[in-house]
């Protein structure tokens, strides 16, 4: 570090900080760190800075706030509201609206970043799904994540609420009918949470306190977590050449991913000021004060509550009355099951996945999703769901905007909650299994040249060369997916140990059906021999020249 | 030789030529045409009387469905005491006459014969039948004179949970729904409290007197034309355009940028 050329402020206040703080060799070690390149590895990104951005504009909304339920006569400049009664929340959030310099902005962007926020984490989510980043020794981050995405759901309905507008009342009472439906112990949790019968005075400067406190520093803590463990880690890496399960290929922290990372984090900040300046959200007033009795038609929550929306309107009238005690199913079934099933779907995947493969090697190197058919199957299943259900969260604008009879989205949109992923998984998997065919192709018999050639019989063929290097690294970096060795039964027709009982048959059957080579790459294709040449201009071999 | 003559050989002459001769066309067929025609004479002669005239507008055009007696038939409801003022919104609004049956009939350009005449006119037909609501006055609907702030509360209490928070319009069951509130007029939305029109449930003075009911239309109009402070109003629909946009601009404007970021490689050292 002290070479002649470093001037003397810089090399002794470095050293002084280094004896200290042992900071130069943990920079040393982390900023020549490597980090791969991919375009999709950054999605994460766009939650981490919407994070960021969301922290410095709600600490600003915090300044101008005030999370009171107390009545108040409006009297500030938007007329349309004067001399309204109101609670305090709502007269401040319309203070900082139209009073504070900068405030509507600030809210925006606010608002922006927590969609982007949410999306962000889903993009990321579904990255490290389909290509199978979660994938040991990365199970524990992506419980992190589930944590992390879960948590940002809360703190999004909470945030929602905080306006008192009419809108973020809809919320609340949507909130307070699933607390109170639970069995048991809803309308304990109903009146600890609103502080007496619905809507009470208390519930805004709880959700205050949770918002602005106890759920980001959760969040923080578990981003930090994330953060440090995909730095212990090591990032996974897209297959390709020079590329193995031992290193990773890419660029050093210092300079070039940090450049990266910093011109990312100005994009995001340009896309979510650009929105929050030329794209109007939440225009609380025009909502008006909450007040219980009213609603307005198209009352919808956030994008990443539209799923619990959707299904709740496809939901039966359904109830049932147990010893007197009432059931509400028609609440508590969309509030809880669908929610359920993608959360706990999401946490216990990767453990799932490694029970049926048998699987316990680390993985490195990321999987493309063609390469893993049924994985990639269940992950669009699950999109399909999921995005059925967030559909018809928006059914009634559907119905306006498109003229159709909005009964009809409800029925169409119950048979396709259940046909949908069906569907999807079957035209996935065929789709997987036609895109390795198409790898296998590339190997087999290279890419188009664009060189036309006629044969002396007077048959015209394209010429065929092997593909460019790093593509077919990046092809032949297919492994196959890993499956329970020895699940057949022995000569005698005895099955192994733990592949016995009914639970061990299924294990068995789902294993082979997961896993395994689908369509290998180099077989298949009757000139295995011919490999490295791969120019298709040999007679005999029309038939496919013809239609590759 | 003048500018006019040595403009007849000029390119673009013949095309002028035949505009004009299209546009005289045009013009002698609107004065010549049947509808104003009938209009215009009843108007010249003096001799407008009202309940007469009519008559003779609703038994052709809208006695197909509603009978030649107004008592109604299979096609459409009796109009005995529906009253002038649902004359007046259904046909300036261009719901009526229908031009084909469905769940509900959408606002659309009015019938070449309908003007303020005629449907004057038909009012009056329809009034001598039994009564009904009549058409307010231009004072009663003028926002001008209307409190925004105490119409707002009304609407909010009475009208948004069908036609959303700014009159943006919403989805009823079967097909139907309440229309978006842009283009009604004041007295349109007076008429059509008092009325009840389609699925709309009738706001009768003694629920909503006159003078709440012109706060109303003050709200109405006032927040229709109040401009969205921040920004792209996005429909005014609420949280679903604001979804549809963070995903197709937002996620797609980052994905982007994430390309182009990292389209630039370091190569690895051969």
């Amino acid at each position: 570090m002290s070479t002649g050329t470093v001037p003397k402020p810089i090399a002794g206040t470095s050293s002084f900080l280094d004896d200290r703080l042992g900071a130069g060799n943990f920079l040393k070690r982390n900023l020549r760190k490597v980090f791969p390149d991919h375009w999709s590895f950054l999605l994460g990104e766009i939650a981490l800075y919407s994070f960021i951005i969301l922290l410095l504009t709600g600490t600003f909304l915090t300044f101008f706030f005030k999370p009171s339920m107390g009545h108040v006569v409006y009297e500030g400049s938007y007329e349309p509201l004067k001399d309204v009664t109101m609670s305090e929340a709502y007269a401040s959030s319309l203070h900082i609206s139209f009073d504070v310099r900068g405030g509507l902005l600030m809210r925006q962007m606010h608002h922006w970043a927590a969609l982007l926020f949410v999306a962000g984490m889903m993009v990321h989510a579904l990255r490290v799904f389909f290509t199978g980043a979660y994938r040991k020794p990365r199970e524990l981050n992506w419980l992190i994540g589930v944590g992390l995405l879960t948590l940002a759901l809360l703190e999004g309905l909470t945030g929602y609420s905080l306006p008192d507008d009419l809108l973020s009342g809809a919320g609340l009472r949507i909130t307070e009918g699933v607390a109170i439906s639970l069995p048991l112990v809803g309308t304990w949790i109903t009146f600890f949470l609103f502080g007496g019968e619905y809507p009470g005075e208390d519930v805004i400067s709880r959700f205050y306190s949770l918002h602005i406190l106890l759920i980001p520093g959760i969040l923080l803590a578990l981003i930090s977590a994330h953060m440090v463990l995909m730095w212990v880690q090591k990032h996974t890496q897209m297959p390709g050449k020079g590329r193995t399960n031992t290193n990773v290929v890419g660029a050093p922290f210092y300079p070039a991913f940090m450049a990266k990372a910093g011109a990312y984090f100005m994009f995001t900040f340009g896309v979510i000021a650009l929105l929050g300046t030329f794209a109007q959200i939440n225009p609380i007033w025009l909502f008006g004060p909450y007040t219980p009795a009213d609603i307005s038609a198209g009352s919808q929550p956030d994008f990443y509550m539209g799923f619990l929306e959707g299904s709740l309107r496809l939901m039966p009238a359904w109830e049932i009355n147990v010893l007197g005690f009432t059931l509400p199913l028609s609440v508590l079934i969309p509030a809880l099951v669908p929610m359920g099933i993608i959360m706990t779907g999401l946490a216990l995947y990767p453990f799932i996945e490694q029970w049926v493969t048998g699987d316990r090697s680390e993985h490195h190197v990321a999987e493309r999703p063609r390469n893993n058919p049924h994985r990639t199957s269940i992950g669009m299943s699950a999109i399909t769901f999921y995005g059925v259900l967030w559909l018809l969260g928006a059914n009634d604008e559907i119905s306006s905007f498109f003229h159709v009879s909005l009964n009809w989205t409800t029925y169409v949109g119950r048979v396709l909650v259940f046909v949908g992923p069906l569907v999807a998984y079957i035209v996935t998997y065929r789709i997987c299994l036609g895109l390795q065919r198409a790898d296998a192709a590339v190997i087999g018999h290279g890419v188009e040249s664009g060189v036309i050639k006629r044969l002396p019989h007077g048959e015209y063929i394209e010429v065929h060369v092997p593909p460019n290097e790093a593509i077919e690294a990046h092809v032949r970096g297919k492994t196959p997916v890993p499956m329970i060795a020895g699940t057949d039964a022995d000569s005698d027709g005895i099955p192994p140990k733990g592949m016995r009982g009914p639970l061990g048959k299924l294990r068995a059957k789902m294993s082979k059906a997961y896993g395994g080579e689908k369509i290998a790459l180099d077989d298949g294709h009757g000139h295995g021999d011919e490999h490295g040449e791969h120019a298709e201009v040999g007679p005999g071999k029309d038939d496919k020249s013809l239609t590759h | 030789m003048n500018r006019i003559t040595a403009g007849r050989r000029h390119p673009l002459a013949r095309y002028a030529v035949l505009l004009l001769a299209l546009g005289l066309l045009g013009g002698f067929y609107t004065l010549a045409a049947p509808t104003s025609e009938r209009a215009d004479a009843a108007i010249a002669s003096g001799r407008a009387d009202d309940v007469a005239e009519g008559r003779k507008l609703f038994e052709q055009s809208c006695s197909s469905c509603h009978g030649l007696n107004a008592e109604g038939t299979a096609n459409g409801p009796t109009l005995v005491g529906v009253g002038a003022a649902a004359v007046d919104f259904q046909v300036s609004s261009g719901r009526m006459p229908l031009a084909n049956p469905g769940a509900q009939a959408p606002r659309k350009p009015t019938a070449p014969w309908v003007n303020d005449d005629t449907i004057r006119q038909l009012g009056a037909y329809i009034q001598s039948l039994g009564g009904g609501p009549v058409a307010p006055g231009p004072e009663q609907v003028d926002p001008a004179k209307g409190d925004k702030a105490k119409g707002g509360e009304l609407f909010r209490a009475n009208c948004i949970q069908c036609h959303n928070f700014v009159g943006s319009g919403g989805a009823l069951t079967q097909g139907k729904y309440a229309p978006p509130l842009h283009d009604a007029t004041p007295t349109q939305i007076y008429e059509a409290m008092i009325t009840g029109p389609q699925a709309m449930p009738v706001f009768n003075d003694s629920i909503i007197t006159p003078e709440q009911k012109r706060d109303m239309i003050a709200y109405i109009v006032g927040v229709r034309e109040e401009p969205n402070p921040g920004g792209a109003g996005l429909g005014r629909i609420g949280p679903v355009t604001e979804g549809l946009v963070a995903w197709i601009v937002g996620i797609s404007l980052l994905a982007l940028a994430a390309i182009w970021i990292t389209a630039k490689k370091r190569q690895a050292h051969q």
